[in-house]
């Protein structure tokens, strides 16, 4: 077992024996948290797979977590209404079965990020960066200014979506769910690194002019992986949205692309579980540092700094030592 | 709608496109020397916009507050140049981003802790409030002129200097290729140093002077950061008149579409809903405007083509 991977284990573990601890000890609120944490993550290994393995630095992915909310949100709106969704061409109605939302928020980033990524990929470098931000400040502004779904004001949902068989009010049952979506995206982007695609995406990232070489585009690369990464972050926005049972604009912030992305660098860029332990970590030092000062954010600006500019590979950096001989 | 109010609208449209330009100017030329994407820019108008609030409650005088933004945005720019960003320069974009972005929390936090959560007033002098007949019967606002005058000399004297001065030469040459001219014997630390320090600058002197005219708050500084990234983008980066000319069709997009949008949809939608489709078209239309210019020219305006 290599050292990564002792590490995969430990922090899986640690994810799933603190809630239950908490649950035994009837404390609510940590495992709340802690599902706080794993959604985040979702969110986290969603951007990795754009940001780690494909090399797309994407200043936007809060577009997609915020389609995810937004996608929640509506559909959980009209079911508690009992209004359509539309009349026509066809009725629509609300939702409030997770399954169905889930399905929904993952289809509709999916289809936003690859018409953003078929746009944007057009740029590179800096401009890339900036169109990215700039298609998420305009679901920003457009959320803001739409008063059909609350506005700036947001949207609140009474009760959580129902899960077949299970009572998702219950906090460790919701939380269960979370973390078994989190496994399972975690399998299937292991899997997805290793895969030939996944090997292809690394040596575009690495080399483009070789990769175009050996009769593979760059561009459907790029844009497969940005489109999967959009889907991922957009299946965690719903899940975000569900646990507050709440969406607003600030989901589609640039603060909230800015906070995923600290998931994956404070993790470690590239690693399959590098984001879980960022977006662990990072609520970890929210709660910890908030609970120390009311200023905690320089202190998180300070560890930050000091990762990118002394501990570059972030948290698997320094525990696991440098990556896999392929990377 | 009529002429006069259109004009006024172009006007205000022109002052913040000017505002942003003083932003914008920074930000191009610490790409384009340095290849830096810095997020902290916003921070250096944030701190700009303080010290001048804070220079004119104690002194009272508004020339004393401008002069106070310009050095204190400055220091701030060399004490992060020389702490932070000096190490930067030879990382990818990822960890100038996120390293900035670092900046931003402490900056801001910082801020808050030193001033309180509570935004601070900034009164604009006796001597340019009230308003200025111009032709044509319009009353616009003298503060607001001032800053379209003020923004204008500016960026004069900035391409002068950019095209004239040995100092401009500099700047130039160092965009074009760092290595040679250091090894042609320019300190090209200190030249960093310096070109971050005047993009500072002009970022605490454009918080001065926004400021005046709206509240001065911590969290001030990222809307306009965003906006002048967009400004940059749209302009082509590194390209001081794409600057210029981002700036202008940025604010000009912005104001006008914000005034002209509702009145455009109610000629043929409800008052209500041309209202809400026309308010969001319009806080949208400068986003659309740079994915535009990106889809078709993906190196900006006046961006140089690789």
């Amino acid at each position: 077992m290599t050292r990564e991977r002792l590490l995969n284990a430990t922090l899986m573990a640690i994810l799933l024996l603190f809630p239950l601890y908490a649950w035994a000890t009837d404390e609510p609120f940590l495992i709340t948290l802690t599902t706080r944490a794993v959604i985040l993550a979702i969110a986290g290994v969603g951007l990795n797979i754009a940001l780690g393995f494909g090399g797309l630095v994407s200043f936007g992915h809060a577009l997609f977590f915020g389609l995810g909310g937004y996608a929640m949100g509506i559909l959980a709106y009209h079911a508690q209404t009992y209004t359509t969704l539309t009349d026509w061409p066809l009725t629509l109605q609300g939702t409030k079965s997770m399954p169905v939302i889930w399905i929904i928020a993952t289809l509709t980033s999916a289809l936003a990020a690859l018409a953003v990524g078929a746009l944007s990929l057009r740029t590179t470098g800096v401009y890339f960066i900036m169109i990215t931000l700039a298609f998420s400040q305009m679901f920003y502004y457009f959320a803001i200014s739409w008063p059909t779904y609350g506005g700036e004001d947001g949207l609140s949902i009474y009760v959580r979506n129902g899960f077949p068989g299970l009572n998702t009010m219950d906090p460790i049952q919701f939380f269960a769910l979370c973390y078994g979506l989190l496994a399972l995206i975690l399998l299937f982007t292991a899997r997805l690194s290793r895969s030939n695609f996944g090997l292809m995406l690394g040596a575009a990232r690495q080399n483009e002019a070789r990769v175009a070489a050996i009769g593979q585009r760059p561009y459907r690369l790029y844009l497969i992986a940005f489109t999967l990464s959009g889907a991922i972050t957009g299946l965690a926005g719903a899940l975000f949205a569900d646990l507050n049972r709440f969406v607003s604009p600030v989901m589609f912030s640039w603060q909230t692309s800015g906070e995923i992305m600290v998931f994956v660098i404070l993790g470690g860029v590239g690693r399959v579980f590098g984001p879980v332990a960022g977006a662990a970590l990072f609520i970890l030092l929210e709660h910890s540092l908030g609970g120390l000062s009311e200023y905690w954010h320089i202190y998180l600006g300070a560890i930050l700094l000091g990762t990118v500019l002394f501990a570059r590979g972030g948290l698997f950096g320094l525990l696991a030592g440098r990556g896999q001989p392929h990377d | 709608m009529s002429a006069v109010l259109l004009i006024e609208q172009a006007l205000n449209g022109l002052q913040f496109g000017v505002m942003l330009f003083l932003m914008a100017a920074g930000l191009t030329l610490i790409f384009g020397v340095m290849g830096l994407i810095n997020l902290a820019h916003g921070s250096l108008y944030m701190i700009g916009a303080f010290a001048a609030a804070w220079v004119a409650g104690l002194t009272g005088s508004f020339l004393l507050a401008l002069a106070a933004s310009l050095a204190a945005a400055a220091v701030a720019g060399v004490l992060i140049e020389l702490l932070v960003i000096r190490r930067l320069y030879d990382r990818d974009h990822l960890d100038q981003v996120l390293a900035t972005f670092a900046l931003i929390l402490i900056l801001s936090e910082g801020t808050r802790w030193a001033f309180g959560s509570f935004p601070l007033y900034l009164d604009t002098p006796d001597w340019l409030s009230g308003t200025l007949r111009l032709p044509f019967g319009i009353d616009y606002s003298r503060y607001r002129l001032a800053m379209i005058g003020a923004g204008l000399v500016i960026a004069a004297a900035l391409f002068a200097m950019i095209s004239k001065t040995r100092l401009g030469i500099r700047i130039r040459a160092g965009e074009n290729d760092r290595e040679m001219i250091a090894a042609l014997g320019v300190n090209i630390s200190a030249l960093y140093t310096l070109v971050f320090a005047l993009g500072a600058a002009l970022a605490g002197l454009a918080g001065a002077l926004i400021g005046a005219i709206q509240s001065v708050q911590v969290g001030m500084g990222e809307p306009v950061l965003i906006l002048a990234f967009v400004v940059i983008v749209i302009g082509g980066i590194g390209s001081i008149k794409g600057a210029f000319v981002g700036a202008l069709l940025v604010g000009l997009t912005d104001t006008l579409g914000r005034a002209l949008l509702p009145t455009f949809f109610a000629t043929f939608m409800e008052p209500a809903a041309a209202n809400s489709v026309g308010a969001s078209l319009a806080s949208m239309a400068i986003y659309i405007l740079m994915a535009g210019v990106l889809i078709f020219r993906p190196r900006g305006l006046f961006g140089a083509t690789a």
